[in-house]
């Protein structure tokens, strides 16, 4: 008799689909990363000022990360929403927690290249030069603030996706819960980029911030959200 | 080992009946959506290994039968046991021994037919040799096994599907309107198929408009109408 694979294992394989089917529907690299970088050029011409600019990129680059994680969320469900493979999911008895710790994880993964591809953005259109030391601040709070985005989305889309109006409605429900991670992420980035007139070492508590609400929004998760997608 | 042999779980014996003969008995079962009784007292028998048929025209219950018996639903009044679980508990014991197709498949558009079928067949553990069974018992050819499920036709996608669960070797099948979109071969290629899986073990529950194809192929079939069941028959 087989044994039914346990959280752990059900995350991987949840991630691993989810990974595979976006590697090869190509939604993140040829419609979403395109899109943060035109909001990135846009910003360029509207403000026009690189010492203006270079103050603004680290929000720049946040906010456009979370804009892109609504739609990346969006997406995560709506490829479970399809053909109807989420309730397939809860009939089959998947584990919700991993379920949830799967789809995050591949949100992540997702979020993260996207947040290093606008970095680089950043650098080369405002004309920034990161400090030594700069850099490892900087990977690190974009992975604390990726996996804290990933987890609150994976939550509230799960939330959204057996409801109609989900398109307009995620939004609404996301962005003020993520407020503190883009301030948070901000912050570190301003930090590790030396845009903000503090110290490289300055972004570390930000870092712990980003640390604590990743962590605290993944127990959340784990804890809700099999309710989150009943009926 | 068939590919439809269920997997080798220790059946529980029915409290009520004393037997493990019965896959799913409803008693007085009433199930409430909004103001209206989806179900207004229904009593229903099914014995493990048939192949049963809901009629009704639409509105009648069909699917809400269907939802119960997959602990998707839990009856607001009477009782409903599922392969000697009672659902009104806790259905989650049940839910690795169900298969529920409703009017979709549960699919995934950018996987193959072979991953979608790994995949759900690894939700319960079962391996290679599961998968392999599952879509030669199927008929999904060598060449369809490695073509996105997103360019497979509607009777494609159903096999597909089908073959997930049999894969999972669930022991109940319950099917909502599985002929829905097929043409005339699909659905006596798919007719052949589910009888093959009651004849191997499985117990197969669908739901139908199509009173004669219903009627040609059931060991049981039900009528329902209003919610309540308004005539049976058993071969």
């Amino acid at each position: 008799m087989s044994t039914p694979p346990g959280v752990v294992a059900t995350a991987r394989m949840i991630a691993a689909r989810d990974l595979r089917i976006e590697w090869r529907a190509r939604v993140v690299t040829n419609q979403v990363i395109p899109f943060a970088a035109v909001n990135m050029v846009l910003f360029a011409f509207a403000v026009d000022d690189t010492g203006a600019l270079g103050r603004l990129a680290p929000g720049l680059v946040w906010l456009t990360v979370m804009f892109s994680l609504l739609l990346c969320a969006q997406r995560a469900f709506a490829i479970e929403s399809a053909d109807g493979a989420l309730e397939a999911l809860r009939v089959a008895g998947v584990d919700p927690v991993g379920i949830f710790l799967g789809k995050a994880t591949a949100l992540a993964v997702q979020l993260f290249a996207l947040a290093a591809v606008m970095v680089l953005a950043a650098l080369i259109l405002y004309d920034l030069d990161p400090p030594a030391g700069g850099v490892v601040v900087l990977v690190t709070s974009a992975i604390c603030a990726t996996c804290a985005l990933a987890a609150t989305g994976t939550i509230y889309a799960g939330l959204a996706a057996g409801v109609s109006g989900r398109e307009t409605l995620l939004p609404l429900l996301v962005v003020p819960v993520v407020s503190p991670v883009l301030i948070g992420a901000t912050r570190a980035v301003e930090a590790a980029l030396g845009t903000g007139g503090t110290a490289v070492a300055d972004g570390w508590p930000w870092v712990g911030l980003l640390a604590v609400v990743a962590v605290a929004s993944a127990v959340v998760g784990a804890l809700t959200f099999g309710s989150a997608i009943r009926d | 080992m068939t590919p439809f042999m269920t997997a080798d779980r220790p059946t529980t014996p029915d409290r009520d009946h004393g037997s493990t003969d019965a896959a799913v008995v409803l008693e007085a079962a009433v199930v409430v959506m909004g103001a209206f009784p989806a179900l207004a007292g229904v009593d229903l028998d099914v014995r493990r290994g048939t192949l049963v048929g809901l009629r009704g025209p639409n509105g009648a219950g069909k699917t809400t039968v269907l939802r119960l018996c997959a602990g998707l639903l839990r009856p607001d009044r009477g009782t409903a046991r599922v392969l000697g679980v009672d659902v009104a508990d806790d259905p989650a014991p049940l839910r690795r021994r169900v298969g529920y197709l409703g009017h979709s498949n549960g699919l995934y558009d950018d996987l193959t037919a072979l991953e979608n079928v790994t995949f759900w067949a690894s939700t319960v553990g079962a391996g290679r040799d599961d998968v392999d069974a599952a879509m030669a018992a199927m008929e999904i050819s060598d060449r369809l096994r490695d073509v996105r499920v997103r360019h497979l036709s509607a009777g494609q996608r159903r096999r597909v599907a089908l073959a997930g669960l049999v894969a999972r070797r669930c022991e109940l099948w319950l099917l909502d309107e599985p002929h829905t979109g097929l043409d005339v071969d699909a659905r006596d290629q798919l007719d052949r198929l589910l009888r093959a899986g009651a004849d191997a073990g499985a117990t197969v529950m669908l739901s139908s408009h199509d009173l004669d194809r219903v009627d040609a192929m059931v060991d049981h079939g039900v009528d329902l109408v209003a919610g309540r069941v308004s005539r049976e028959v058993r071969r």
